[in-house]
């Protein structure tokens, strides 16, 4: 068919749709496809060195270890957590309620430094183990498969918690009570209905563990001990200039992760369940005194191992650099890793990059969503269920292979194949973060206006309302909430992000993460930890805000 | 199809989707001041058709004319229609009277005559006072007034209503439907309405046009839709109808039921020439039960067995069974008990179709 004759069989509304979008899907197929593209050519005539190389293929098979151990995990921790704080009530449950949502607070890096202070071998609490116990040796080494499980199962069983949470919000509780009232016991109930309608929640929330621990950087970057994963894998092979190899690992991660992906989708689809209800499921007090005691007492214990983390963190902020050594806590203190923060230009540049960075990162984002999630949710048009995958690949794409794909693409001037040199200025890092959180923002959106009654549209327009006064009157108001939440986890996420940075960061845009390492290596935690508190603060201010906001919409 | 109709023409539109046909060759035309209605089951193209008048899809082929004008390519915002969603399509963030005043905002009416007047039409449909509400205050059937008003104070040239009545409740509906009939009288703007429920369509409209499976089975007044209906689609749709075999002798028919021939007078025969065989329409009014001699030598009675009985207030309502294929509903005040074998007779003419 020709352009003009599929042109003639549209509606003018299909060829509008049509026509606002290609736009969006070139930016896509620029930004996105053509840089894995140039990745998957560049790997190509290494492939038998990654096959015959032994480091590599332990690292595809301890990524993959790691990745399911971890679902594993966060399921042990966020499913029980989620089932006791939504349907039991006890002393203490309030406070456990609002801890659980802590390790979300901690930048991927941040998170792992704080677990170095807390766990290392010259670690707080390693030390008061010791001691108590009255050991030659230290109890335990942070290092390995084991201490990067350990610190996956801290930060992302929040995903498991919050998911399974919603889920039992929204369930039906009638459900439970005809299973009970067709004579089945608390075991069977549980198994053969409760679970299984949960089955959506737990399968999404594992999907996004798996993504998360396979593509994971910062936990074997920093305390691997020499096990080899993936992503680091790659790092490796760029910085000793063996770009081909890391094509080859770069495509074999996200070879992993695209196929993780589909392995849930199936199982999830095996499984659909429409868990229409309204839910209201009441909490039953727990009535035994001992059984109160016992929760009670694990509830204070289990915020006391998330709140940890964030204590040690400031507390290591507020330690003059170079005093601590082998004492058990910091001697001494001082404010000075703060003044330096904002007074030294050296420290200061990092967080005015991160800043500026993760802005425009972030502004780019949301008109770039809007218009794709506008698209995508209230139109019908060849071309949108292009445009609605290609606007989620991102998240499919593990943090170290978006940066290599960049660092492909974006290398050389040459107009003529689509190339522009933006690797070596400023402009690269913005980029990475805007790939990065198209799905983040992008999904928010189309959250909010999916929620939206469509004739809401069509009702404006059939008052006289130009589309432009529809779409800024009706929709924008009604896509309000996920813009803001877009934005601002949009925002959060770029200022912490350490993954790609680390591949792509030059001295003169180098990111807070980049700046947080360097500071560590030099052993100067108190200022590494300043910038760790500060990104801890500003995540909480942005979650904070969005709360505010979003009660007063309400 | 007159061309000097001031009013709607929709002049055999199509549409398809997906390679099937939604809206096939539907003609009518909404006069100045009528209300019609578009009465069909689900799927029968009846919402298509509104979508298509209203300007939100266009037909693959056919045109639609407003005032003489071609309207087929005009744009919603451009029609001047007012339209009521099925689902009031209310917006949720803004009040009441902002709901009101925004067709008034988008034709740039200044602020306080913009209030005024949505105030004023807020009251005609007796929301006074509840401007500053917010929508998820209402109840349902506040709701359906405030889009009600919403059409109506930007002064529609139309009213397109789709399914103005499906989210009330049974009770709600019936005093409804007096009162919308009387706002939409009111408003002298002609009005088109889609309707699944035919007591709906009786009660509001001047004209009723029935559609199934995207073609207009019959268009006319409700009387002519349930006295002369033009096919046996029609006479089951419309009503409560059993459809037995006869054929035509003249103004009679001539009924065959398990071997007994009676003759009955028609009201109404379509299109059906004389000597062929149709079916007549048995609506519950036109027939009774027959007591005092029943046989089958008496002429005009059938003999029945009661099936089942079913109370209905004023009298009972029985299910009876003329023959195997032959079941009807009759009303009586008398007590008959169910296997009883009664006579029954046809008491007015009843219409006869193809």
């Amino acid at each position: 068919m020709t352009i003009a004759g599929w042109f003639e069989g549209r509606s003018r509304t299909e060829r509008l749709a049509t026509l606002a979008a290609l736009p969006l899907l070139l930016i896509l197929a620029w930004t996105v496809i053509y840089p894995n593209l140039s990745v998957i050519a560049g790997s190509f005539g290494h492939w038998r060195e990654f096959a015959e190389s032994p480091s590599d293929v332990e690292a595809l098979k301890n990524s993959i270890i790691i990745a399911v151990a971890s679902v594993v995990a966060s399921l042990a921790i966020g499913v029980p957590l989620a089932f006791l704080l939504t349907r039991f009530d006890f002393p203490g449950r309030t406070l456990l309620r609002a801890a659980a949502l802590l390790p979300a607070a901690l930048p991927p890096l941040v998170g792992v430094i704080s677990f170095l202070f807390l766990y290392g071998d010259t670690g707080v609490i390693t030390r008061v183990t010791q001691l108590v116990l009255g050991l030659k040796e230290v109890p335990w080494h942070l290092n390995g498969i084991g201490a990067i499980i350990f610190i996956h199962a801290y930060t992302m069983y929040v995903y498991v918690y919050l998911f399974v949470s919603a889920g039992l919000e929204r369930y039906e509780s009638s459900l439970d009570e005809a299973a009970v009232g067709l004579g089945a016991g608390t075991f069977r109930r549980l198994t053969r209905v409760t679970l299984p309608l949960l089955t959506p929640a737990i399968a999404g929330s594992a999907l996004l563990v798996f993504m998360s621990a396979l593509g994971s950087f910062s936990a074997p970057y920093v305390f691997g001990g020499g096990i080899r994963v993936l992503s680091t894998q790659i790092l490796n092979s760029k910085l000793n200039d063996a770009m081909g190899l890391a094509y080859v690992e770069t495509t074999v991660l996200a070879i992993s992760a695209v196929a993780g992906l589909m392995l849930f989708r199936w199982l999830e689809g095996k499984r659909a369940y429409v868990a229409a209800g309204k839910g209201g499921a009441s909490r039953q007090p727990v009535r035994s005194r001992s059984a109160r005691i016992c929760l009670a007492c694990a509830a204070g214990m289990i915020v006391l191992v998330l709140v940890l983390p964030h204590l040690m963190i400031v507390l290591v902020s507020f330690a003059k650099d170079g005093a601590w050594t082998t004492q058990m806590l910091p001697p001494e203190y001082t404010t000075h890793n703060y003044a330096g923060l904002f007074t030294t230009n050296q420290l200061w540049t990092p967080i005015r990059n991160s800043i500026v960075m993760s802005v425009l990162a972030t502004a780019a984002d949301l008109v770039f969503c809007v218009a794709a999630a506008y698209l995508i949710v209230t139109r019908r048009f060849s071309g949108r269920k292009l445009l609605e995958i290609l606007v989620a690949l991102p998240w499919a794409i593990p943090g170290t292979a978006v940066a290599l794909g960049l660092l492909a693409t974006f290398n050389t001037n040459n107009l003529a194949a689509g190339k522009v040199l933006l690797v070596g200025t400023f402009w690269i890092l913005p980029l990475a973060y805007f790939v990065r959180n198209i799905p983040l923002v992008s999904q928010a959106v189309e959250g909010s206006l999916r929620q939206m009654d469509p004739s809401l549209e069509s009702a404006a327009r059939g008052l006289g309302a130009s589309w432009w006064m529809a779409v800024r009157r009706v929709v924008l108001p009604a896509a309000r909430p996920g813009i803001v939440a877009g934005a601002l986890l949009a925002c959060v996420t770029a200022v912490g992000e350490f993954v790609a940075s680390i591949v792509l960061y030059t001295h003169g845009n180098r990111p807070i993460s980049i700046e947080i390492l360097a500071q560590l290596r030099s052993y100067a935690f108190g200022t590494a930890s300043a910038y760790s508190a500060l990104l801890i603060g500003l995540v909480l201010i942005m979650a904070l805000t969005a709360r505010i906001a979003e009660s007063r919409m309400k | 199809m007159s061309v000097d109709n001031d009013g709607l023409i929709v002049d055999s539109i199509a549409r398809s989707f997906n390679g099937q046909r939604a809206v096939d060759q539907v003609s009518f035309e909404v006069r100045p001041g009528e209300l019609v209605a578009l009465v069909g089951a689900s799927g029968s193209g009846k919402t298509t058709t509104l979508r298509i008048v209203a300007g939100y899809e266009q037909p693959d082929t056919g045109r639609v004319l407003f005032g003489g004008k071609d309207f087929t390519r005009l744009g919603p915002a451009k029609r001047g229609f007012g339209m009521v969603f099925q689902h009031y399509a209310l917006f949720p963030h803004m009040s009441v009277l902002e709901n009101v005043a925004f067709g008034l905002e988008a034709r740039g009416v200044g602020r306080s005559d913009r209030r005024q007047r949505a105030g004023a039409a807020l009251e005609r449909v007796g929301l006074n006072g509840k401007g500053d509400r917010m929508i998820q205050q209402l109840s349902g059937g506040e709701q359906q007034r405030v889009a009600l008003a919403r059409a109506v104070v930007i002064e529609p040239r139309l009213l397109l209503l789709d399914e103005p009545l499906s989210n009330l409740d049974p009770t709600l509906r019936a005093s409804t439907r007096d009162e919308l009939r009387a706002t939409l009288k009111a408003t002298s703007a002609p009005a088109l309405f889609v309707t699944h429920d035919q007591d709906d369509a009786f009660a509001i409209a001047d004209r009723i046009v029935l559609l199934a499976q995207g073609r207009v089975l019959q268009t006319g007044s409700p009387e002519d839709l349930y006295d002369r209906p033009a096919s046996r689609q029609v006479a089951k749709f419309i009503g409560h109808a059993t459809l037995v075999h006869a054929r035509r002798q003249g103004e009679f028919a001539s009924v065959t039921i398990d071997g007994t021939t009676h003759r009955v007078a028609l009201s109404s025969f379509a299109n059906l020439s004389d000597g062929v065989i149709g079916a007549i329409v048995l609506r519950p009014e036109a027939v009774e039960i027959v007591t005092d001699a029943p046989g089958p030598e008496l002429d005009g009675v059938w003999p029945a067995v009661v099936d089942a009985r079913r109370f209905a207030g004023a009298g009972f309502v029985y299910r009876l069974r003329l023959d195997h294929e032959t079941v009807i509903d009759v009303a009586s005040r008398d007590r008959f008990e169910a296997g009883k074998t009664v006579g029954v007779r046809i008491t007015r003419p009843v219409p006869m179709v193809p």
